[in-house]
């Protein structure tokens, strides 16, 4: 019976390591893209100072489902805020790399709590938008999107 | 840095509440996308907008990479005297631009 020389690899098992280091090499990468949302509550306290954000208030509007999440129009107001009584708005998106995505803080001469623009967005998950009132009081409003094919896919990797 | 559109009403009545819209070219590099070498694109996103209408604040934004690339925005102000809506941006590589409108309140 022929032996095998000890000291060498099999080819099948030399191949299957080198496919195991493939994929290894290219996790760090995927995770990098926050394959889950993330727990943004010590942002969340960090901004009211521990205060409670009570749900409501806040409007958030954008699309249930995107096909692409590389731009996806948002809209975040306060409809029944008083003149002045917004200090500023606060965009979260949980599953992003960097989840704070924009603030957004009212001057004197602004007409009304509202912003409009287009966001990125790394994946399904669930957009929280924060309002801070003058009075130190803080509401939020929260939205799901599903999104079809994330931002965050790098072109040049596929 | 200086490809930018502006929209502001050209005349407005006392008091009534005006919509700029801006959207701005830049590519808001996020940081994590790769060149053909597996090198990072060095992250360049417009982290700062000021608005000021007749020198009085209406809007300063803090954006990320969670905004689009080409950034647009639009947000309202209340016309209250005719004067100059003047907006202010700056980016990680330290480029900076400025938009200007006029507007006659009547």
């Amino acid at each position: 019976m022929k032996q095998k020389l000890s000291g060498t690899i099999p080819r099948r098992l030399f191949l299957k390591g080198a496919a195991a280091m493939a994929v290894a090499n290219a996790v760090p990468l995927q995770a990098q893209t926050s394959r889950f949302e993330a727990d943004i509550t010590p942002l969340l306290n960090a901004l009211s100072g521990g205060k409670p954000i009570v749900p409501g208030r806040v409007q958030m509007e954008i699309p249930l489902l995107v096909e692409n999440g590389q731009a996806v129009a948002l809209r975040v107001s306060v409809p029944d805020a008083a003149a002045g009584s917004v200090k500023s708005i606060h965009v979260f998106a949980p599953r992003n790399p960097r989840a704070n995505v924009a603030n957004f803080f009212f001057g004197s001469a602004s007409g009304k709590p509202e912003i409009i623009t287009r966001v990125r967005l790394g994946g399904t998950q669930t957009l929280q938008a924060v309002a801070a009132f003058t009075d130190g009081s803080f509401a939020s409003a929260s939205a799901p999107v599903e999104v079809t094919s994330s931002a965050c896919l790098d072109l040049s990797s596929e | 840095m200086n490809n930018f559109r502006l929209s502001v009403p050209a005349t407005a009545k006392r008091g009534e509440l005006i919509a700029i819209r801006l959207i701005i070219q830049h590519p808001m590099e996020t940081g994590f996308r790769l060149d053909a070498a597996g090198k990072a694109y060095p992250k360049n996103v417009i982290h700062d907008i000021g608005c000021r209408y007749n020198g009085v604040e209406v809007m300063r934004m803090e954006l990320s990479s969670g905004i689009a690339a080409n950034p647009y925005l639009e947000f309202f102000a209340r016309a209250d005297a005719s004067g100059e809506i003047v907006i202010d941006w700056r980016d990680d590589v330290g480029d900076k631009g400025q938009a200007h409108a006029a507007i006659t309140v009547s």
